[in-house]
């Protein structure tokens, strides 16, 4: 018993001695600004902390950040924003994993009097939030739906869609958005295969041969962002088909943008993660000085990004794509 | 030399935990205005009790050297029949409670009776049960979070007055149910028979104790503790979420290790679990509040454990 006691004293020993480092950070008159991002490793939300933390250092504030460990993680999500509202921060950024789940806890941060800000996602019901700060997600679908009607040229469509996940908001926006786009209803017999991917590369690799498989004529492929659009081009080389179907996508990564380069992609609606991290953290800047909210959706806009323009749907080059991407 | 069983189990390594966790609140009370304050410690007993809770079940089943990685899923799929049957089907809140509390003791009996009536090893059943109760979930929630819960259900996420601090009941049956097991594991012949099954099967049986009976009956109580943990987690969020609970297998058998408990059964105190959780929750909330990113909790957690596991194993080799 005696020789366990030290080893505990060590153990902690070590480790506060390993993390004191990090706490000169912690004296504060200057106001706090919290950012709560789905995970810490997709490179959308490295970009939006980035952002954050260029918006907080130009206005004079902390950023405090926190992620959940995996997407959909609702319980880590509730848990930063208890911390970050006894941490004493006048505002949260948050990008809600589940749009349902985190309402209650934003509820009780909004009555303890900190500003609440949705980003890149809305919460359901959307005005749980004071503000969104958010990609129109519908419309980035759209215009990939708009371009890839043009660019198939009459073609009959045999259409794979690579989604996100069931019951997330944002890829069922695209979704909608990409076959209202292209002219179809929902159900409509030109799609002919649907996979979830949870935006993943290898995922959309395999959803891609199992709809081959099951539609060998496939010719068009609307993907929930680039990884899985990419993973859909790996498996349409290994049948030898990369030539003669179109794959469209939304995200504008910079992988991404380098693949609609490159030829792999057709085209692809960019957002702008830094935007919003940016224009939310001044909203809580403001805040912070003059006690006003901001409130309602702002569109932090989308921009078809291709190489091989069509008539009747306004894009940008690559260049312009490479020069604004994230990740 | 062989301590006779009673001083073997005041020995587990809970000293040392106890001892890390009590550092831990100095360190971060010096370092953040806002940790040594009633209503932080009340969050953090909120924000550990589900997993805590989950904990207690884990335990019970590593003490008999077994592993469970269906809790979490257990949890999820009980939270979803509770909220669902209330909710969507209109049942009255207490019944759909308590068939949310019977379906997880009934995944914790199936469980129980595969280890025993056909020898498969815990983790290798727990492994396959994880995933077939994510899908149960996903299916019979149509991936739906449920919300609009009766009052019955959201309950335990009133809070008291206690001093200036309000406290969740959720807390207080927490850390009851804590006492309730370090009592039955530590003055019932129940809990020593469970002791006794971890230290060696084959010694318990002739013994007399009805191995296959006992492990049966551990499983099952663990699913039942998976139940009220679901409770705890629909009172906690106001919902009922199908994504809950993924990480809380691993979450909890961290718990249990960061307590002293061995991993390979047969030692370890139930209220080093409780301590092993608040060591978890105490770093996420100092962190936090220091405003470290939740990258480096994950770390810092990370490196405790191997700590801990390397701690029991240096003093199992002095025991010997």
């Amino acid at each position: 018993m005696n020789a366990k006691l030290p080893a505990g004293l060590l153990v902690t020993a070590l480790l506060l001695a390993g993390c004191g480092g990090n706490g000169q950070s912690a004296s504060s008159a200057t106001p706090k600004v919290g950012l709560i991002t789905k995970t810490e490793t997709n490179p959308f939300f490295v970009k939006m902390k980035v952002g954050a933390q260029q918006a907080a250092q130009a206005g004079g504030l902390e950023l405090m950040s926190a992620a959940g460990k995996f997407d959909g993680d609702n319980a880590s999500q509730i848990t930063a924003i208890e911390n970050m509202v006894a941490a004493g921060v006048k505002g949260i950024l948050i990008t809600p994993s589940d749009t349902k789940a985190i309402v209650p806890a934003i509820k009780k941060a909004r009555d303890a009097g900190v500003l609440v800000i949705a980003l890149d996602t809305p919460t359901e019901p959307q005005d749980a939030t004071d503000a969104l700060f958010a990609t129109d997600n519908f419309k980035a679908g759209e215009l990939i739906g708009r371009y890839a009607k043009a660019a198939m040229a009459g073609k009959p469509a045999k259409i794979a869609t690579l989604d996100l996940a069931p019951g997330i908001t944002v890829g069922q926006l695209r979704h909608d958005g990409f076959l209202k786009g292209f002219g179809v209803q929902e159900g409509d017999p030109s799609v002919v295969c649907s996979q979830d991917t949870r935006g993943d590369q290898a995922k959309g690799q395999t959803a891609m041969e199992n709809c081959l498989q099951k539609a060998p004529d496939i010719n068009l492929v609307y993907t929930i962002n680039e990884p899985a659009a990419l993973g859909a081009y790996t498996a349409l080389k290994a049948k030898g088909r990369e030539k003669d179907v179109l794959i469209v996508s939304v995200d504008g990564g910079c992988a991404g943008t380098k693949a609609v380069q490159a030829g792999q992609i057709a085209a692809t609606s960019q957002q702008y993660p830094l935007k919003m991290a940016e224009e939310g953290v001044k909203a809580v800047a403001a805040f912070a000085r003059n006690g006003q909210k901001a409130t309602g959706y702002t569109d932090t806009g989308v921009t078809l990004i291709t190489d091989r323009a069509v008539a009747g749907v306004e894009a940008e080059d690559t260049a312009f794509g490479l020069a604004n991407c994230w990740g | 030399m062989q301590a006779p069983l009673p001083r073997r189990l005041i020995s587990t390594p809970v000293a040392g935990p106890l001892a890390a966790l009590v550092l831990a609140c100095l360190f971060f009370g010096l370092n953040t205005g806002q940790f040594f304050t009633g209503p932080n410690f009340s969050l953090i007993i909120q924000q550990v009790m589900v997993v805590g809770t989950l904990a207690i079940g884990q335990t019970l089943i590593i003490l008999t050297a077994g592993i469970d990685l269906a809790c979490g899923a257990i949890m999820a799929f009980g939270g979803i029949v509770m909220t669902k049957l209330a909710v969507d089907s209109g049942l009255p809140p207490l019944l759909a409670l308590s068939a949310g509390l019977a379906v997880c003791a009934g995944f914790g009996l199936v469980n129980g009776l595969l280890v025993t009536r056909i020898s498969l090893p815990p983790f290798i059943v727990t492994l396959g049960m994880l995933n077939v109760v994510f899908a149960l979930t996903h299916i019979y929630s149509d991936e739906q979070t449920v919300t609009e819960l009766p009052a019955l259900l959201t309950f335990l996420g009133q809070t008291f007055q206690l001093g200036q601090t309000n406290v969740t009941y959720g807390s207080l049956l927490t850390i009851l149910l804590f006492l309730l097991f370090a009592y039955l594991l530590g003055s019932t012949a129940w809990g020593r028979h469970v002791y006794a099954l971890g230290n060696s099967p084959e010694v318990a049986r002739l013994t007399g104790i009805r191995t296959n009976r006992l492990t049966v009956g551990v499983y099952t109580l663990a699913g039942l503790v998976y139940g009220i943990a679901a409770l705890l987690l629909v009172s906690r969020t106001g919902v009922g979420d199908p994504q809950a609970g993924q990480t809380d297998n691993l979450d909890s058998i961290t718990a249990v290790v960061l307590g002293g408990t061995s991993l390979f059964g047969g030692r370890g105190l139930v209220l080093g679990t409780l301590v092993g959780a608040l060591i978890v929750g105490v770093f996420r909330n100092g962190l936090q509040l220091m405003g470290v990113p939740s990258i480096y909790q994950t770390l810092i957690t990370g490196v405790l454990v191997i700590l801990a596991v390397a701690v029991d194993q240096l003093s199992r080799r002095r025991t010997r």
